[in-house]
């Protein structure tokens, strides 16, 4: 299983990817999205809500099980992804491409404290 | 240490992702539970059911001790063959298991039961023969793997597979078994679909379980069965009943025989008990998914009342969610509940189940 190099990790599974406008894209991991299997639900967090880092703010139903998710880093919800609510099964095809919210991230250095590929992927090794 | 069927290999060859389930190490599913699922509502799959216990019991008396060690009535199985589904219950009139029951002969019936109770089952089975009968041989048979194959084309494979079984058993009616050669073919299963549950010799499973894959029967997981039977409307032991829940207040009133003169244990006590609660089917009319132990508000008639999902999940058949539910007497389907689900409350609407049936919706 490959982890993209170019995202930052959460230890609770969500991948961060910072965009060129500053702003910071969420979504879920691969292992995250093997370990729920067959999604058919997502709830996404409001347009304008403000999110404290460690917050949870979204939901992701499995056929299995429901499993919260949790804001990587402090900031405004400035999008979600509609697609993802309407066709759940998208995080299975692609988590790394079937993103779930995009962040104005409230202070930075939050990201710095995040994981990098090397540290996820050792993360995944001892669980 | 895990409990492993004599499948187990099988299904690790196949790639199946395995789960503890109660102990028994079992494939949850082979890659994608939805697509095991629809199988077997469109064409066929198979269930490895090895961990369940077939137990069996022979006796000249052996007609007489079931007549009180269970709540259906045992007189209704006259033919040889022919099965019955039922409860065995406690004195306070909780279930301690629900199972099936084979007539095969008059000094000889077959038991299946639930695999996380067989051996309490075996206790207390062993403990009333005791009481009651004398010449009773309880036999446990782990020399017995099971294989459920379900679906609309599930009997039809089967014969490709089984030479000669289709003269034998094609005119089984539901809750009809047949011995051919090695195999024991039973005209019954868990998804709401046709099909046939298969005993045979533990070291004939899994040249068995092979050729149906090669037959085009598709390995289906803990989980599909698990959607499939919750659409099909049977209950699940441990979920949607226990030792504390009478069978009255869990949708199995249809099981009780309480019209006969004939004495069974836990009968007195469903006698004295009142009924306060009812099982029934909910759908989801907002956007959700509904699971286990969530919490039920009903208005009914100015009272608000409370009851609780005991089985939860997502119908892929019917694509939203739906639910068993245990809430109180007097509320009719059609009415609306709500569901507290995290920080919402979503409306549900009480519905009769089963929810679908061979293939086709029925809500």
């Amino acid at each position: 299983m490959s982890v993209p190099t170019e995202l930052k990790y959460a230890k609770s599974h969500e991948w961060i990817r910072l965009e060129a406008d500053g702003t910071v894209t969420v979504g879920i991991t691969q292992h995250a999205q093997e370990l729920l299997g067959d999604m058919v639900f997502v709830e996404l967090p409001k347009v304008g809500r403000t999110l404290a880092q460690g917050e949870d703010c979204a939901v992701v139903e499995s056929v299995k099980a429901a499993s919260d998710i949790y804001a990587p880093i402090g900031g405004e919800v400035i999008a979600v992804n509609a697609a993802v609510e309407s066709s759940p099964e998208k995080i299975n095809e692609d988590s790394y491409s079937a993103w779930l919210f995009n962040l104005k991230p409230a202070n930075t250095a939050e990201i710095n404290g995040l994981l990098d590929a090397d540290e996820y992927e050792k993360l995944l090794e001892s669980e | 240490m895990l409990k492993t069927t004599p499948l187990n290999a099988a299904h690790r060859a196949m790639h199946a992702k395995m789960v503890d389930f109660g102990g028994w190490d079992m494939p949850l599913h082979y890659g994608s539970q939805l697509d095991e699922h629809h199988s077997v509502r469109r064409d066929a799959g198979m269930f490895d059911v090895s961990h369940m216990l077939t137990v069996d019991l022979r006796g000249e008396t052996v007609r007489q001790f079931l007549r009180g060690l269970v709540a259906n009535n045992i007189d209704k199985l006259t033919l040889p063959g022919k099965a019955l589904y039922t409860c065995m219950l406690n004195p306070d009139g909780g279930i301690i298991d629900d199972l099936i029951i084979y007539f095969l002969s008059e000094s000889w019936f077959r038991l299946v039961v639930n695999a996380g109770t067989a051996d309490k089952d075996i206790d207390w089975i062993t403990l009333q023969s005791r009481q009651h009968v004398s010449d009773l041989t309880i036999t446990p048979r782990r020399d017995l793997a099971m294989i459920a194959v379900q679906g609309p084309n599930a009997r039809t494979k089967v014969w490709t597979v089984i030479p000669g079984s289709k003269a034998a058993s094609e005119d089984l009616k539901p809750f009809q078994s047949v011995t051919f050669d090695n195999y024991f073919i039973a005209r019954t299963g868990y998804t709401g679909e046709d099909g046939f549950e298969i005993t045979l010799p533990v070291d004939e499973a899994e040249a068995f379980w092979h050729k149906l894959h090669v037959a085009g029967v598709a390995p289906a997981g803990l989980g599909a069965r698990d959607t499939l039977r919750l659409e099909a409307g049977m209950n699940l032991y441990g979920h949607d009943m226990d030792e504390t829940t009478s069978p009255l207040e869990s949708g199995l009133t249809w099981t009780v025989d309480l019209k006969s003169e004939r004495d069974f244990i836990g009968k007195q006590a469903l006698l004295k008990q009142p009924v306060n609660q009812q099982l029934v089917g909910l759908v989801l009319l907002d956007k959700g998914i509904l699971r286990n132990h969530q919490k039920i508000i009903t208005q009914h008639e100015g009272a608000t009342g409370e009851g609780e999902i005991t089985s939860g999940g997502f119908s892929p058949t019917l694509n939203q969610s739906i639910a068993l539910a245990r809430i109180p007497v007097g509320i009719a389907a059609g009415e609306q509940v709500h569901v507290v689900v995290r920080d919402k409350q979503l409306a549900a609407k009480i519905v009769k189940y089963p929810f679908v049936r061979n293939g086709q919706a029925l809500i």
